[in-house]
């Protein structure tokens, strides 16, 4: 893959015709689709594969599935960690931008043991990592991975520390280093696990080699500060026959943070832009350095640092992050960060505009409304839910926008309330004709009383709130 | 972290952050000598693994040394640039201010620093409200003696909390509200102007018709200050509006719901009235998990078009950061395994800021003096820092922690 000299289109240069042009051409229908041109613009939106079509597969159209696999491919190459049932994948990304496609494959985060650790708390942040998990706008967000780190040097503490936490989970698992011997003792006993091998460096680059070739797994390449090494060492590794490899310029905390974000920046261009295929692999950041500045700090500010670094790399393409607290306030940011980052940019974070029957409500419940923008819906939907309020919840359509920038930005207004209650025949639903509004949406509530003929009244300014509002201003208001 | 709540000395981030992260820039300098001693430190001996070589059947020929590849920082050439705005202004301008600030004039992306760094940094501008307001726990155990007297409440913003700038909020005057008259608020404006000698941001109530007419007195009192005006929309008086700030010298801040062409539209609008180095854009702050990522990709998007050609939207880029507490998670008391909110809260808007720093935003206005501290040092770290040598992270793997 190295020199091949062929200059990468960015994915939205891509047209299908280019594509279809060197499809079988058949419109045989066998991929599922109606022609060979309705599969190529598939194709070139990333919904299908190229596997899809039988008919590229047979063998006298081998050197046009290469063709288009190099025209499809991502610039970043997607690696695979981890077995078969269990394994994750990162990078894979086609663009620099998401807004120019999407990014693919979330930011996998890995937590940390070290060989010298007590077992109990090994095996309490096997489970900790293990069952974190928040949910949020439908999806459940999970950590991903276990990071095994070397402290001793002593290649039968890792090897047991490996097998201690390879007995415990499933997760993907990152071996860390710098000693191949150390790291060759504990890759034994996870022989087909595929961990990703943490790191080859400019001095262990050829025992590290030896081992990602003979156990097949990916292998990290460490070179801190250092992108021109890197590219070497990218360059020497897959000229080794390296395949599967993972940057890491080095996380840089403190002052580093400038020549960090620069590194990041300038590799993840040169690949998506420039096409340079050295420097086309995913990156890990470790957010843990953060720890190594000012031992004598309370933990609290190291885990700060760790925190917010950590959401520098989210946004500033790293694939892989390894942290090592694992203490909620230091998580939650990042998860929903990545979730955020890595949702579809093409299609809005909405729900369907309309009226929502909560419970089984009858014509003295009361009547609410949020907008359509997904996180308002399901967090408001699901306070109620949980309250076992009887209820109507009409869902205004604000074009996908929470509740407050709708006001302030005029995309939520009385006239669409309005029209949502004649729309949903609230008045032969109910008897009353109250709509509780949205604590953020009171700046509307004369305007709503104007153009629906509805009272209103103000609701909490937080849906959590609205069981204990409805409890003394309902049965009130009744 | 029962106990810990209790703890009000650990659950001040700003006091902690403060005490152990002083910036020390006599580190940064490159030190050869040690940087040497570490390649040669992590030297690790090649003969371990002769075994493992048979297992790799392998037809090419493998390198035996490092193949040295170039790397050239790939660098773009932009047509575009991001217009310069002044906000303040000293004795000599006219004005006075300290001194004034300059946001502005980028020629590359955010912190694309191997092409050209920013020529101003980012700047901070704290919030102030003129009336007492409900204020989450972890912000108010911070301003809680102040709450009721913006000039206070100003002082303590810059004295304390290092604000480049703030943001008075004359909040008073909604309607709604107190229904404050121009002319009271007015006043409360010249008694923070004499308290304070940082620039100073003028935010409105919201409502469109007496903004306007709350601009035209506050930009009166304050003719010649170079004030932003905190601001403008597209169900305003444009021309009134532009008025105002031509005759008495101030900027204004063009604020639109996360939408590029609306932002253009507003722009266009303005410039009948205005030169463009007296427009700052807003184009909406949404929280993390409340839709950030549409604010990112669509600040990100018109830095992009700026710096591409577009002339509509090259214009500093503001951001009300604040509303990174709109978010429930920043603070509301969760399960335990959430950790306090004292935490959460702050980290909520620095992640906040730090993701909308990366689009491009060139004046922040925020809330927590932890996440404004943050923030001030990373853009610091970001816009004077020198290379640092990786010796301290050479090693983490086998860090002890
Ligand atoms: S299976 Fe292949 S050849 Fe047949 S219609 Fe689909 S794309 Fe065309």
């Amino acid at each position: 893959m190295v020199g091949t000299g062929a200059k990468k289109t960015n994915i939205r240069e891509i047209s299908p015709i280019d594509v279809y042009m060197l499809l079988p051409k058949t419109n045989c229908k066998e991929c599922g689709e109606e022609n060979c041109m309705a599969f190529a613009t598939k194709l070139v939106n990333r919904e299908l594969r190229l596997q899809s079509c039988p008919p590229l597969l047979k063998k006298e159209n081998k050197k046009v599935y290469g063709q288009l696999w190099e025209m499809l491919k991502p610039p970043i190459k997607e690696v695979t960690i981890g077995a078969k049932d269990h394994s994750i994948k990162v990078g894979g990304k086609y663009v620099l931008y998401r807004h120019e496609f999407a990014y693919t494959n979330p930011t996998a985060i890995a937590i940390d043991v070290t060989d010298e650790m007590p077992e109990e708390e090994v095996l309490a942040r096997i489970k900790r990592t293990e069952q974190f998990s928040y949910e949020y706008i439908g999806m459940t967000l999970k950590l991903n991975m276990i990071a095994i780190r070397s402290t001793s040097g002593d290649p039968y503490k890792f090897k047991s520390a490996v097998k201690k936490v390879a007995e415990h989970t499933r997760l993907p698992l990152i071996l860390c280093s710098f000693d191949s011997k150390v790291l060759e003792a504990g890759l034994m006993v996870v022989q087909n696990a595929k961990p990703l091998i943490y790191a080859a460096t400019k001095e262990n680059w050829k025992d590290m080699a030896e081992l990602a070739l003979m156990y097949q797994c990916p292998l990290a390449v460490f070179a801190p500060n250092d992108v021109k090494l890197l590219r070497s060492l990218s360059k020497t590794l897959t000229e080794y026959g390296v395949n599967d490899l993972v940057l890491d310029p080095g996380t840089l905390p403190g002052e580093g943070i400038r020549d960090m974000i620069n590194n990041f920046t300038m590799i993840r261009r040169a690949a998506t832009k420039k096409g340079d295929e050295l420097l086309g692999f995913p990156l890990i950041g470790t957010p843990v350095t953060a720890w190594l500045e000012n031992a004598e700090a309370p933990k609290e500010v190291a885990e700060w640092n760790e925190a917010y670094l950590a959401a520098i790399l989210i946004d500033r393409y790293a694939d892989i992050l390894i942290l090592h607290s694992t203490e909620g306030w230091v998580l939650l940011p990042n998860v929903v960060l990545r979730q955020n980052i890595y949702t579809d940019p093409r299609k809005p974070v909405a729900v369907e505009p309309g009226l929502r029957i909560l419970g089984t409500p009858n014509e003295k419940s009361p009547v609410m409304f949020t907008t359509n923008f997904a996180l308002t819906y399901y967090t408001v939907a699901s306070d109620i839910e949980s309250a076992g309020v009887d209820s109507y919840l009409l869902v205004v359509d604000s074009e996908g926008i929470a509740v407050d920038c709708a006001v302030a930005g005029r995309k939520l207004t009385a006239d669409k309330v309005a029209e949502a209650i004649r729309d949903d025949k609230m008045e032969e639903k109910v008897k009353h004709r109250k709509l509780i509004i949205p604590g953020k949406a009171a700046r509307l509530s004369g305007e709503i009383e104007e153009a629906s003929g509805w009272n209103v009244m103000v609701g909490p300014r937080d849906s959590s709130d609205i069981p204990k509002y409805l409890k003394e201003k309902w049965s009130q208001a009744d | 972290m029962a106990e810990k709540e209790n703890n009000e000395e650990l659950l001040n981030l700003f006091n902690l952050l403060t005490r152990f992260q002083e910036i020390e820039l006599e580190d940064v300098e490159m030190e050869i000598g040690d940087f040497e001693l570490w390649l040669q430190s992590r030297s690790v001996a090649h003969t371990a693994l002769s075994k493992t070589v048979r297992a790799t059947p392998s037809l090419r020929r493998k390198p035996t040394n490092i193949l040295q590849a170039d790397f050239m920082p790939p660098v773009e050439q932009y047509p575009g640039k991001v217009v310069e705005v002044t906000l303040g202004a000293t004795k000599g301008e006219g004005g006075t201010r300290g001194k004034s600030i300059t946001i502005g004039g980028e020629e590359a992306p955010a912190f694309y620093l191997f092409e050209t760094p920013p020529p101003h940094p980012p700047v901070i501008s704290l919030d102030v409200f003129d009336t007492k307001i409900p204020l989450a726990k972890p912000v108010k155990m911070h301003f809680a003696d102040v709450m009721e007297d913006p000039v206070a409440w100003a002082k303590l913003a810059v004295d304390k909390y290092g604000a480049d700038m703030i943001t008075l909020h004359l909040i008073s005057i909604d309607p709604l509200v107190k229904d404050t008259s121009p002319t009271e608020a007015a006043k409360t404006v010249e008694n923070v102007l004499q308290a304070i000698d940082v620039p100073i941001v003028i935010g409105g109530c919201g409502d469109p018709k007496k903004d306007l007419e709350v601009f035209e007195k506050v930009a009166e009192v304050g003719a010649g200050e170079r004030f932003l005006l905190s601001s403008v929309t597209q169900d305003m008086d444009l021309e009134r509006a532009c008025a105002v700030a031509k005759k008495y010298g101030h900027a204004v801040l063009s604020f639109t719901p996360m939408d590029l062409n609306q932002a253009r539209q507003l722009n266009r609008q303005l410039y009948d009235f205005l030169p463009k180095t007296q427009i700052i854009m807003d184009t909406t702050t949404a929280a993390l998990g409340y839709g950030l990522d549409y604010a990112f990709t669509i600040m990100e998007r018109a830095r992009l078009a700026a710096l591409m050609g577009d002339p509509e939207l090259q214009h500093p880029m503001s951001s009300g950061t604040t509303n990174a507490w709109a978010a429930r998670e920043a603070w509301k008391k969760m399960d335990p395994e959430w950790g306090p909110r004292e935490f959460r809260g702050p980290i909520w808007e620095t992640v906040t800021a730090l993701t909308l720093l990366l689009a491009g935003v060139d004046l922040f206005m925020m809330m927590h003096p932890a996440a404004v501290k943050t923030l001030k040092d990373t853009i610091q770290r970001l816009t004077v820092g020198q290379p640092v040598s990786p010796k301290n992270i050479a090693d983490w793997v086998a860090a002890k922690i």
